[in-house]
């Protein structure tokens, strides 16, 4: 067991339990994109911002990529964690202004309307769908192409992948929905299309799922 | 060159290439670096050779092409030896002026010296040379007097006999206590003890340990590793061999870029050579140390340089950076404990194991030990590779062996350690080159790059230009350095094409803050630096831009506009022809005009104008 404090609190969790997990078995909120616990977490959004005091030193870490050790000083309600939060949730708005997971985060962390030009994209990149494909479905149907802002889900080379099963988990692990089993099911989209794979529409949700 | 059979051997392998050579015979040494192959290097060796076999001369005198000298500057280099006149710009048809001269005879042409501007006077040796005498070279001293594609130049000097001793005489530990005395720190950027970090490598658990060259050198305007590679590759593979024996690996890499073909020939070379004579592959100089080296290349993501996303370009993955802990000697390539250092860092450890860590610990500053090679070029008269001990001000870098600013222009600013580093103003010239007196100033050592700036830089231009250049190379995963410096850029852009708004520049240092504090990868926490640096020492020039929609180095064209002064202008019709664009029109002999709607702005007639009479020049009036 490991004993550490996190805010003014004194926890103690499992050695090799993450900073994130910690927090929220102790309840405290951490707010988190890319974060699935069925996933490796890889930090990538950066939302999960906190400040590590080990040793003498501080520096903000990644919640759900930090292991928690002996005697380290966790806080995530510093006026410089909310500074970060609202930054990045602000960058991302503005990169996907329609996006409505960012919005409910953003009106949660007193993020308004980001003072950047609006972009019109509905993939923040968080790679869950990345990461479930290869890791849950173990398909690797789909991966990132180009780098920096211009970086995109794309299955090899943009073609439908022969490798996609039409399983949707993609669609279903998306906080942006940016997926959508609709567009396999009118005969398009990213997905595969093998011959013996049904696509159809849940006559009580009218969400999209794969039956085969 | 035959096997070397043990250590000893190659004592007696020495002796037999020594003993082959007369060490009164005459070379000739082309430098046929990437520098001086651009200005026509390779043709003034070949004028050479044909000279040489046409006097019958060839078996004699011994052609050498080298790696870099370091002077790119005044390249093509020619260095005649044992008398070491260093001979510059040369053409092909000076060959023979050259041979019958000074190696036939035992004068000098005048005319291919290097001139001293100071002074005026004609310096014939290169150690006299100031841009060489002010050096100190531990690394790059041989790159001028071998040929870097023979084993036996490399052996002749000494080579290869730093693994004989830590094979023969010297335990992994004592290694790495050599290296752990010796104050190195690595010199691609981080500047991390390197022998604390082979010694948590050699501790970590696991049988297969790998080591790694990092050769992904992706600075604008930086070409150390480069040179070192090309011109002197076997110190790269020794300092790998030495560090190997002191990790316990048996496999080893050398990340290096597709777009340094040279230096791929060369080290490709270097490890086929080095097999064949028993000193790579098993049973290394009759021991059962054994290693093998791969050539791993890349496509020229500058993120590639940053050690996770490297290992992940090696393993055939896409090379994007993943969270330390774990680092890499602990899980590194293939989850194993990995170790990587950088092409100048493995270069060092030879001559560490060779002299000791206590000599090399005498040079440098309380925390920055040995020499550093920086390559020296922007607006600065000697442009060129050069290597100086630590400790050493910008000052005499820029000035006693740069030789100041070219043209009659003042020096602004230098660029230290590349798009991931700071500009240092003229008031804190006098810092030593020291990690921490460095990244104290806001810049960092970074791999060697060092940019010159003068007045007719423009810092907020320049901060555009390295966050651009970053932006392009983010690998896009995490959310600060993949948005904000996209952010950053358009900021940036709005300012210099004179929409800056009051709040910018407060904006750009909160972007900056928490890119730095919350990016993923070295990339991030290092981009804003450029922005940060010209903001903390130019921020007056900033808010003319932002303010008086003004830019005091005359760069940013959006500020900027081309009038005639009709009383300086005498109709001599020289700008109307430089124009691209018809913008200028008059007679002969009456002040011109132009016309501001067809004017792009790109300084053709300022240039040519002889009576000044153009000014850039549009809110204050002469």
């Amino acid at each position: 067991m490991v004993t550490f404090k996190m805010n003014r609190r004194t926890l103690k969790v499992e050695e090799g339990t993450t900073v994130l997990e910690a927090a929220r078995d102790a309840g405290i909120y951490i707010p988190t994109l890319c974060y699935h616990p069925a996933l490796e977490p890889i930090g990538a959004c950066r939302l999960c911002i906190v400040e590590l005091s080990q040793g003498g030193r501080k520096s903000h870490v990644a919640a759900c990529v930090t292991k928690v050790s002996e005697g380290i000083t966790v806080k995530t309600d510093t006026e410089a964690v909310a500074k970060i939060r609202r930054t990045v949730l602000e960058l991302l708005i503005a990169r996907c202004p329609d996006v409505a997971i960012l919005r409910e985060l953003g009106e949660r962390f007193g993020v308004g309307e980001p003072s950047f030009p609006l972009g019109e994209d509905v993939c923040f990149l968080c790679g869950l769908c990345v990461r479930a494909c290869r890791e849950i479905v173990g398909v690797e149907a789909i991966g990132f192409a180009q780098r920096g802002v211009d970086s995109e889900v794309l299955p090899p080379f943009a073609t439908q992948s022969a490798r996609c099963i039409s399983c949707g988990t993609c669609t279903t692990i998306c906080p942006a929905r940016t997926f959508d089993l609709s567009k396999v099911d009118a005969g398009g989209g990213l997905h595969g299309e093998k011959d013996d794979v049904r696509v159809r529409k849940c006559v009580v949700c009218d969400e999209h799922y794969s039956s085969s | 060159m035959r096997r070397v059979e043990d250590s000893s051997d190659l004592k007696n392998v020495r002796a037999e290439i020594l003993a082959s050579r007369d060490p009164e015979a005459v070379t000739v040494a082309v430098c046929c670096g990437t520098g001086c192959v651009a200005c026509g290097g390779r043709q003034v060796a070949a004028a050479f050779r044909d000279e040489l076999d046409s006097r019958g001369l060839d078996s004699n005198v011994r052609l050498l092409t080298t790696g870099c000298h370091g002077f790119c500057e005044r390249g093509p280099l020619v260095v005649i030896r044992p008398a070491g006149i260093l001979y510059q710009r040369v053409k092909p048809e000076d060959a023979a002026e050259i041979l019958d001269t000074s190696v036939e005879g035992d004068g000098v042409v005048e005319r291919l010296l290097y001139v001293d501007a100071s002074t005026g006077e004609h310096i014939p040796h290169e150690r006299d040379v100031p841009f060489y005498s002010n050096q100190k070279r531990l690394v790059l001293d041989s790159n001028g007097i071998i040929d870097p594609t023979s084993l036996e130049d490399y052996v002749a000097v000494g080579g290869y006999g730093a693994l004989a001793q830590a094979l023969t005489s010297m335990t992994p530990d004592d290694v790495i206590e050599s290296v752990k005395e010796s104050g190195l720190r690595g010199r691609g950027g981080g500047g991390f003890p390197t022998g604390r970090k082979w010694e948590l490598c050699r501790k970590a658990a696991g049988d297969t340990k790998y080591l790694i060259c990092n050769a992904d050198e992706g600075d604008p305007g930086a070409y150390m590793d480069r040179s070192i590679l090309e011109g002197n590759p076997h110190s790269v593979l020794e300092g790998m061999l030495i560090g190997a024996y002191a990790l316990g690996a048996r496999e080893g890499y050398i990340y290096v870029r597709q777009e340094y073909p040279l230096a791929v020939n060369h080290f490709s070379k270097a490890l086929r050579d080095a097999e064949e004579a028993g000193l790579l592959g098993n049973g290394i100089l009759g021991t059962d140390f054994s290693l093998s080296v791969t050539v791993s290349r890349g496509g020229g993501a500058f993120v590639c340089g940053e050690e996770t996303a490297l290992m992940a370009s090696v393993e055939g993955r896409q090379g994007r950076p993943r969270p330390r802990p774990p680092y890499p000697a602990e899980s590194g390539l293939w989850g194993c404990p990995t170790n990587i250092n950088n092409v100048e860092t493995w270069a060092n450890v030879p001559r560490i194991v060779e002299k000791g860590g206590k000599w090399y610990a005498k040079m440098g500053t309380a925390k920055s030990k040995g020499s550093k090679i920086f390559s020296l070029v922007g607006k600065v008269i000697n442009t060129g590779l050069i290597e100086v001990p630590m400790g050493m001000s910008l000052r005499q870098i820029v000035f006693d062996i740069g030789g100041g600013v070219p043209g009659g222009k003042t020096f602004k600013a230098v660029q230290s350690g590349g798009p991931s580093g700071g500009c240092i103003p003229e008031s804190l010239l006098d810092l030593p080159v020291d990690y921490e007196a460095l990244a104290e100033a806001g810049a960092i050592m970074g791999s060697g790059g060092l940019i010159v700036m003068d007045e007719d830089t423009c810092m907020v231009d320049v901060a555009r230009y390295f966050v651009s250049f970053l932006e392009e190379e983010s690998c896009g995963k995490c959310t600060p350095c993949r948005e904000g410096l996209r952010r950053m850029g358009e900021i940036l852009t709005d300012i210099i094409e004179a929409r800056g708004k009051p709040g910018d520049i407060e904006r750009l240092e909160e972007l900056a803050y928490v890119i730095q504090e919350a990016s993923l990868c070295g990339l991030g926490t290092t981009a804003p630096n450029p922005v940060l640096t010209t903001i903390r020492y130019f921020r007056d020039e900033y808010e003319s831009h932002v303010i008086e929609k003004r830019c005091p180095a005359k760069v940013c064209k959006a500020m900027i506009v081309y009038r005639v002064v009709a009383e300086k202008c005498t109709g001599c019709q020289r700008c109307v022809k430089a124009c691209p664009v018809e913008a200028i029109s008059g007679p002969r002999s009456q002040p011109h005009n132009v016309d501001l709607d067809k004017c792009i702005k790109c300084g053709a007639c300022y240039e040519v104008c002889k009576f000044d009479a153009i000014a850039g020049d549009a809110i204050y009036i002469e």
